[in-house]
């Protein structure tokens, strides 16, 4: 490549730009890798196959749900949404369960896309906030979940000779289908962001819209895909849920929405848009798994200690990412 | 090639084009001029798919189009650079030239080498030396405006639309871009250029077309018009009377026979200023002159107490001033009219009363309430005095013009009765007619015994309206102007730093 324009007494403060580019990128990754280790000689349990394996399973229902929320955020947006979707894709599929598993897979992910499309919609087309747009879908979802299970009374249960359980809670080389099909829907969403032209368009839409837009790209498209790709990985992340506890359970996805935001943010996701990763919000996910999993190793310790720490961390973190982008700038 | 026959804009019954016929060819350099307000904007926007004239055509090729969108009109061939840079800064810089347009591998993915390659190759043909991986926002802005234009030629533009994209650019930067434009016009590219420096209009531009109040006033070679005869077509008055004031509207020297009000010494802030000093007299105006980045908005912010300093101490009427503190700068009397009056002053939503009261809040309440009827005095007596042209004071300050925005700023200011007053590029962006009001102004508040401390970009501005100049370089006072030295001449020496001054420079 070639020479920069700037001047060779920069170099330094470009090489301090750049370390403090990666510690701002990859900040989780590191206190994951030293959370882990810590708690890998702390916990005798802790480092088990069997333990490592349950962080990365449990991880799994709310990375497919981040890895929709990391485009939704990168394009300068939120969805408040995904809670309740997630909920409703859990109870969809358990009800669609007792007619066939095509219907309990097709009918969450169809309902909840559908969900993400309207959204995305009255977004870009209408030019509504996607805050107060999705704090509606979030009404809405959870009003339908209550609908159909008579205010939440009605578990819907898998029925146990559907091959639907067979979905999260079978396995391959050990290690359970949620966990492949994370791995999976997070190689295909880094290539999508980093390598595919509906990637640089979510990240100029979320840098700078008006740019995006006298630019020529399709930034309303791009928004309503972007929406739309969140409801139906929210409840796919639900339906998943359901045939891992055989069972639409009408509780979950209570603030769910905002640990999913949280976990994005913490992979080192600008709240703002822009710039981010795939990969960097998986890491956020399993980040709050595994401090879940270390506050239930410690017995004795009420188990809302995880929120508490958990939202020290993300301060913390945030906190970090802004210093860093200063020092980025100088 | 692009032409405009008879366009007529107008929104909300405010006629912005009235029947306007403007003609580019192929290869030209075409200067688009005219004040605020005269439809240079509404034109560009017809023309960019931004907006759709309601009357009249656009021709392209010689056939009649209709651009719905921006993305129409680029997709044709015309692109737009606009004033502010309109790319993604924490994209990469080859990312921002071919968004849209990346090149692809046969897997139909991003083909991320090809794209840097290519980009490098095509920055590197324009004569601008970068690297292409960086993320556009850590580059200067004439870098990006450069990015801009390896864009627009990279998508195969045959029109180019150039709006005020040197208003942010350094000397150098200017000459670098001019080189690209006429490297694209050689090319056979129609460029369509919009600048409020008119200087640079005759380095660059083979014709220009003048609008005033929506329509088309005047369409000719640059080389058959001079200065004078560009200004009188753009005002629409005779030459004789733009002659008369001289190119601004400055009055005579001032007095300055009293102590220093301001005194500054040893500024120190780290990588962009090295001990700079001032001193300004009440009734005197100082000019502060120097290339972009030569340290000039962050003297003055340093003054104001917005920069934090290491060393060096501010003194207004004798006291010293706590360093690193807005609030006591103003209360000691110092006021700052910062250079970016959208991002950091005016708040287009609130009305002229509102935005002009915002800095004497806390003087005209009590017990948090607001003392709204000395408002509205203070409000009237400003209006008046400064000739703000508003509606009304419940006006919204969105809907003034930049010249009137401007000064509802320094109403502002004027109202903490400042002793100091620092104004940081105060005519910039804003057109003729409003420049020489803000001018005048400035002169009449010095007269008044105000202290001013005058950025200009503009080297008429500098020696007609300031009592003294002071250049800076590099963050350091490299020479200072005054007496027989005030002259363009002098300044235009200083300023490029050439060899024979630099011996008596650095005087202060």
């Amino acid at each position: 490549m070639t020479a920069t324009v700037e001047a060779p007494g920069q170099d330094r403060t470009r090489g301090r730009a750049r370390i403090a580019r990666v510690a701002q990128r990859q900040g989780a990754l590191v206190i994951l890798a030293v959370v882990v280790v810590a708690a890998t000689f702390t916990f005798d349990s802790f480092g088990t196959a069997g333990n490592l394996e349950n962080i990365a399973l449990q991880a799994s229902f709310l990375a497919v749900v981040a890895l929709g929320m990391t485009f939704v955020i990168m394009s300068g947006g939120i969805d408040l949404s995904v809670g309740s979707v997630f909920a409703l894709g859990g109870v969809l599929a358990a009800w669609g369960a007792g007619h066939g598993t095509w219907a309990a897979v097709l009918l969450p992910v169809v309902v909840c896309g559908a969900i993400g499309l309207v959204q995305g919609l009255v977004i870009a087309r209408g030019g509504l906030p996607p805050f107060i747009v999705t704090l509606a879908g979030l009404l809405f979802a959870r009003g339908l979940l209550l609908l159909i299970s008579d205010e939440g009374a009605t578990t819907y249960k898998v029925p146990p000779s559907s091959a639907f359980r067979e979905l999260a809670q079978g396995s391959f080389l050990g290690i359970g289908y949620p966990v492949w099909i994370v791995a999976v829907a997070f190689s295909v969403g880094g290539l999508v962001l980093h390598r595919s032209s509906y990637g640089s368009t979510v990240l100029a839409i979320g840098g700078q819209e008006d740019a995006a837009d006298l630019m020529g790209l399709p930034v309303l498209r791009t928004k309503v895909v972007t929406y739309t790709v969140s409801g139906v990985l929210a409840g796919f992340g639900g339906l998943l849920m359901a045939s891992y506890t055989s069972s639409g359970v009408t509780v979950l996805g209570v603030g769910t929405e905002l640990e999913v935001i949280a976990a994005v943010v913490l992979g080192g996701t600008l709240l703002t848009g822009g710039a981010g990763t795939v990969l960097g919000s998986l890491v956020g996910v399993l980040l709050l798994q595994v401090i879940r999993n270390v506050i239930n190793q410690i017995g004795s310790l009420n188990s809302n200690w995880q929120a508490v720490i958990s939202g020290t961390i993300l301060l913390v973190v945030v906190t970090l990412q802004r210093w860093l982008a200063t020092v980025q700038r100088e | 090639m692009l032409e405009t026959r008879g366009v007529t804009k107008s929104f909300g019954g405010v006629h912005a084009l009235r029947g306007v016929d403007f003609a580019l060819t192929r290869g030209e350099i075409h200067a688009l001029v005219g004040e605020n307000g005269a439809g240079k904007s509404t034109l560009i926007k017809v023309l960019t798919g931004v907006h759709r004239p309601d009357s009249g055509t656009v021709r392209f090729d010689g056939a009649e189009v209709e651009f719905h969108r921006p993305a129409d009109a680029q997709r044709a061939g015309i692109s737009t650079i606009y004033q502010e840079v309109n790319l993604v800064p924490l994209l990469s810089v080859a990312r921002n030239i071919f968004l849209g347009r990346e090149p692809r591998t046969r897997l139909g993915l991003v083909d991320v080498a090809a794209m840097n390659r290519r980009a490098a190759e095509l920055v590197g043909s324009l004569g601008v030396n970068v690297d292409v991986t960086a993320d556009l926002g850590t580059l200067g802005l004439g870098v990006q405006q450069m990015v801009a234009l390896a864009r627009a030629v990279s998508v195969d533009s045959r029109v180019v639309i150039m709006d005020e994209p040197t208003s942010s650019l350094e000397a150098k930067e200017v000459g670098t871009l001019f080189d690209v434009a006429r490297n694209l016009a050689a090319r056979g590219v129609g460029l369509v250029f919009v600048s409020h420096r008119l200087d640079e209009l005759w380095r660059l531009c083979d014709r220009v077309t003048v609008l005033r109040d929506g329509q088309r006033v005047h369409t000719g070679t640059l080389a058959e018009l001079d200065r004078l005869g560009l200004i009188a077509h753009m005002l629409g008055r005779e030459i004789s009377e733009v002659a008369r004031g001289g190119a601004t509207e400055f009055g005579e020297t001032h007095l300055r026979e009293q102590e220093p009000v301001l005194a500054a010494e040893g500024l120190e802030v780290r990588n962009r200023l090295h001990g700079v000093g001032l001193t300004v007299r009440p009734g005197e105006v100082l000019g502060l002159g120097g290339l972009l980045g030569s340290g000039r908005s962050e003297t003055v912010k340093a003054v104001y107490g917005a920069l934090p300093v290491r060393s060096g101490s501010v003194r207004v009427a004798g006291r010293r001033v706590r360093p690193n503190s807005v609030p006591h700068a103003l209360r000691a009397g110092v006021a700052l009219l910062s250079e970016d009056r959208k991002a950091e002053g005016i708040i287009p939503d609130l009305s002229v009363r509102d935005n002009i009261a915002l800095a004497v809040l806390p003087k005209v309440s009590r017990g948090g309430l607001v003392a709204e009827k000395r408002i509205d005095a203070l409000v009237d007596t400003f209006l008046r005095r400064l000739r703000i042209k508003a509606a009304s004071p419940a006006q919204k300050v969105r809907e003034l013009s930049g010249g009137n925005q401007q000064k509802v700023l320094i109403a502002r200011w004027l109202c903490t009765e400042p002793k100091v007053f620092l104004l940081d590029e105060p005519t910039r962006g804003i057109d003729v007619g409003a420049k020489a009001e803000v001018q005048a102004l400035i002169d009449e508040l010095a007269e008044q015994g105000l202290a001013v401390v005058l950025i200009s970009s503009e080297m008429d501005e500098l020696v007609e309206g300031a009592d003294r100049i002071v250049v800076l370089h590099d963050g350091t006072v490299r020479d200072e102007l005054s007496g027989d030295r005030r002259t363009s001449a002098a300044l235009l020496e200083a300023l490029a730093g050439v060899a024979e001054t630099n011996e008596e420079g650095g005087d202060d």
